[in-house]
């Protein structure tokens, strides 16, 4: 049996609620899912927040997915999309030591071709970064591991749909209309000595 | 006293304060607004079992005593099914209490339960202080996270302002839409905390929640046109006829397109059972007709119902020469295990109606006959032996067909799981919707007991029988106690085969008969009952059967009515899993 799985983009627009990332990620556990990437930001429209998930899986499987999401109370929209459908990156930092890069002009040239930028530079270490797509973070990854690479990391995706423009007008004229309730937290956790309790 | 900083007034005379407070603002604890919340809500009844982060709630209750009547259960998992029984009698939202840690989580199984049976609930429970959260503090435990999958919305309060509004939406959530558990936990500070309340609104709108999806008219015109052209239709109706409250008009469909049609175990009692057009139950122990016409028919139309795969069987034997026609008002359903050649979204209500109005009036006496015959079939090889047996002992069909004689169809019959529920769900008589309660998605044994207690409280004039087997009855035993205290006339009808019956048919069918831990000893129930100062009879012999079931329906309060039956009787007709409906077996 073949399986037609690849990697799909979940866009979700959501109010910003406590508890409603675990509300999501469950949904993805219950069937034993692994989320490959899951990034939340604001949206461009204040008073709404966006996730984007990256999972690899069929279609069929995502759409009930994009479904038993958009069930949720405090979720506005759901969208999925293969990634033709939609721009992203990543984003990568890589710790390497300093004078690794001063002694020798080959680590210097490669992160220059790998269109890699200085974040920070320090007498031990310099920190740099690129952005784009995940071969291309690897790929400047499995190159600077000979040159005592100290640390890596890579963000989650963030991925904008290339057709989205209907939506969002929808989303603006929502939000105008109706605007969205604040973040409800606890206010408590940094009063305890003052208060009496049993 | 533990208070959030209001803002101060400016010091002023107190005649100038009294006219600067907006009018109908008043003072209140989290507690009591709490409790002005549910009265604004309607609510009469509360189950529910006090504890230490709860204690405000219950104080302030003792002032409310006149307009909510509170059932002290003795567990809370009896409170949570007594709500879920008092909800599915009165068709209102189910309101229970309880305190954090052991307390919330006692619920888990009946939320679970209450979600996959989309039952309205409201479930409020007491947390530690807020600024003890995360500190492993007595009695914490975090059940917003443990209840998350569990419930259709959940949220969680640290201060009084919020109560009024967040409680207006739990309710708002539990009902509207496909109904479901919404668990509200509220730190002790909260309930403690003094605030100023304007006048409770209650909700019916959330921005991001459509609990109905919007109906579609090009699709039921579609799926008017698919019935038009049936020759051997077949409808399949759910729960979600009830939930919608829409009895007469599916009954109206019914009879007008003339199409036979089957139940799914929640479905139960929305077509009383001895209508022309009631074929009979659904699934694994449904009906033999249904189930193997269900592969025979040519339009399926399925009505607020989800296609479990007790209902199903193998889905790649599922009614594949079928085109499906799919009401349902939850989107995620459709599709979901069967692909619907016409999705229906929206409430069967609404829907119905205008389906209606386009299906043309006909009648289909062949294709109702094929039921017929397959009845009979059905008759021969099962019902008869069950219903009118000839052997000693007796069976739990012939105690479900006396006490049909009795009830005459009136009573609400609660059961619990095993073979019983499925004896007393083939073979119980219902007149009416909202007459048959019982626990169906989860499989909840121990369900019934406190389920009953809460239907009767829902629905307090009308007969309320619990079935319940030897196994079920003994996980919550407990709420006997409940009974007890409150006086409810709950009628407990215990058909003790001495086996947890349905995994020892299991056992008996699939496993050689290798009976693994199935052998369930009892206590004297009678005498249990009698300890509780309930009263009680057990019967073995056919002879006493009628009179005892008599006494027990005839007697002024509750009674539990023990009957000893076969031990190994099996449940037949069965559809074997992993088989297709139409390979269910007669024996």
């Amino acid at each position: 049996m073949t399986i037609d799985r690849c990697e799909y983009n979940i866009t979700v627009y959501t109010e910003n609620q406590v508890g409603l990332l675990n509300r999501i990620a469950i949904i993805f556990s219950r069937r034993k899912i692994n989320i490959e990437s899951l990034n939340t930001s604001p949206s461009e429209i204040e008073g709404i927040h966006r996730f984007n998930i990256v999972v690899v899986e069929t279609e069929e499987v995502v759409r009930k997915i994009a479904r038993q999401i958009e069930k949720q109370v405090e979720v506005l929209k759901v969208y999925f999309n293969p990634n033709e459908d939609v721009i992203w990156q990543e984003m990568a930092l890589y710790k390497v030591p300093t004078d690794v890069i001063a002694e020798r002009a080959l680590v210097e040239r490669l992160l220059r071709e790998h269109g890699a930028r200085a974040v920070v530079i320090r007498k031990d270490y310099t920190v740099f970064e690129t952005t784009g797509h995940r071969e291309e973070t690897d790929k400047l990854l499995a190159v600077l591991q000979p040159y005592g690479l100290i640390e890596f990391v890579r963000s989650a995706r963030i991925a904008i749909i290339k057709g989205s423009k209907g939506f969002h007008h929808k989303l603006r004229e929502f939000e105008r209309i109706e605007p969205g309730q604040e973040v409800s937290e606890n206010d408590y956790l940094n009063s305890r000595d003052k208060v009496f309790s049993m | 006293m533990y208070t959030k900083e209001q803002p101060q007034p400016a010091p002023t005379s107190p005649e100038t304060v009294v006219a600067a407070a907006p009018a109908a603002t008043r003072t209140l604890s989290g507690a009591e607004a709490t409790l002005h919340a549910l009265l604004a809500e309607g609510v009469d009844t509360i189950f529910g079992y006090p504890g230490g982060a709860i204690i405000p709630i219950y104080d302030a209750l003792y002032d409310f005593k006149e307009q909510l009547n509170h059932v002290l259960v003795r567990h809370e998992q009896g409170g949570i099914h007594a709500a879920q029984g008092y909800a599915r009698s009165s068709g209102k939202v189910g309101v229970v209490f309880a305190t954090s840690g052991p307390g919330a989580t006692n619920l888990v199984t009946g939320l679970a339960d209450a979600l996959i049976d989309s039952t309205p609930l409201v479930c409020i429970t007491g947390q530690v202080f807020a600024h003890l959260l995360g500190t492993d503090a007595f009695q914490e435990t975090d059940i917003i996270n443990i209840t998350t999958p569990i419930t259709k919305w959940n949220h969680q309060v640290t201060d009084a302002s919020e109560i009024p509004e967040v409680l207006a939406r739990a309710f708002y959530i539990a009902h509207s839409g496909r109904p479901g558990p919404v668990l509200i936990d509220i730190t002790k500070n909260a309930q403690i905390q003094k605030a100023d309340f304007t006048p409770y609104e209650s909700c019916t709108h959330i921005r991001s929640y459509r609990p109905k999806p919007i109906v579609r008219p090009e699709y039921v015109a579609q799926a008017a046109e698919l019935i038009n052209q049936a020759k051997r239709p077949l409808v399949l109706w759910g729960q979600g006829v009830l939930l919608g409250q829409a009895e007469q008009e599916f009954r109206e469909f019914i009879e007008k397109s003339g199409i036979p049609a089957a139940w799914t175990i929640l479905g139960a009692g929305a077509l009383p059972t001895g209508h022309p057009l009631n074929v009979g139950m659904l699934g694994m122990h449904g009906n033999y007709g249904p189930n193997v016409l269900t592969n025979e028919c040519d339009v399926l139309i399925a009505i607020g119902m989800r296609f479990d795969d007790r209902v199903t069987g193998r889905l790649d034997k599922y009614a594949r020469q079928a085109q499906v026609v799919h009401l349902d008002i939850d989107p995620t359903e459709i599709d979901k295990n069967l692909k619907a050649t016409v999705p229906v979204w929206g409430d069967c209500k609404e829907t119905l109606p205008l389906l209606t109005q386009l299906v043309q009036a006909r009648t289909y006496p062949e294709w109702r006959q094929r039921f017929t015959e397959h009845d009979a079939e059905e008759i021969a090889a099962v019902i008869q032996d069950e219903l009118f047996p000839t052997s000693d002992e007796l069976t739990m069909g012939e105690v479900i067909q006396q006490l049909n004689e009795l009830t005459q169809g009136e009573a609400i019959i609660v059961t619990d799981v095993g073979q019983h529920q499925m004896v007393a769900c083939r073979y119980a008589k219902l007149n009416h919707t909202r007459s048959n309660i019982t626990s169906g998605g989860l499989g909840t044994m121990g369900f019934a007991l406190p389920a009953a207690i809460g239907a009767k409280f829902g629905a307090p004039e009308r007969q309320v029988v619990a079935v319940i087997g030897d196994g079920g009855i003994q996980m919550t035993i407990q709420e006997l106690g409940t009974i007890m205290q409150t006086g409810v006339n709950v009628k407990i009808l215990l058909l003790n085969n001495q086996f947890l019956g349905m995994v020892r048919q299991w056992q008996e069918l699939f496993h050689e008969r290798r009976y693994s831990f199935v052998d369930i000893a009892s206590p004297d129930y009678v005498t249990v009952a009698q300890g509780y100062s309930i009263a009680g009879r057990r019967v073995d012999a056919r002879a006493d059967l009628q009179d005892a079931l008599r006494e027990m329906l005839e007697h002024p309060g509750s009674f539990l009515l023990e009957v000893m039956v076969t031990r190994e009787n099996n449940i037949f007709p069965m559809v074997p899993q992993g088989c297709g409906v139409g390979e269910i077996r007669l024996r």
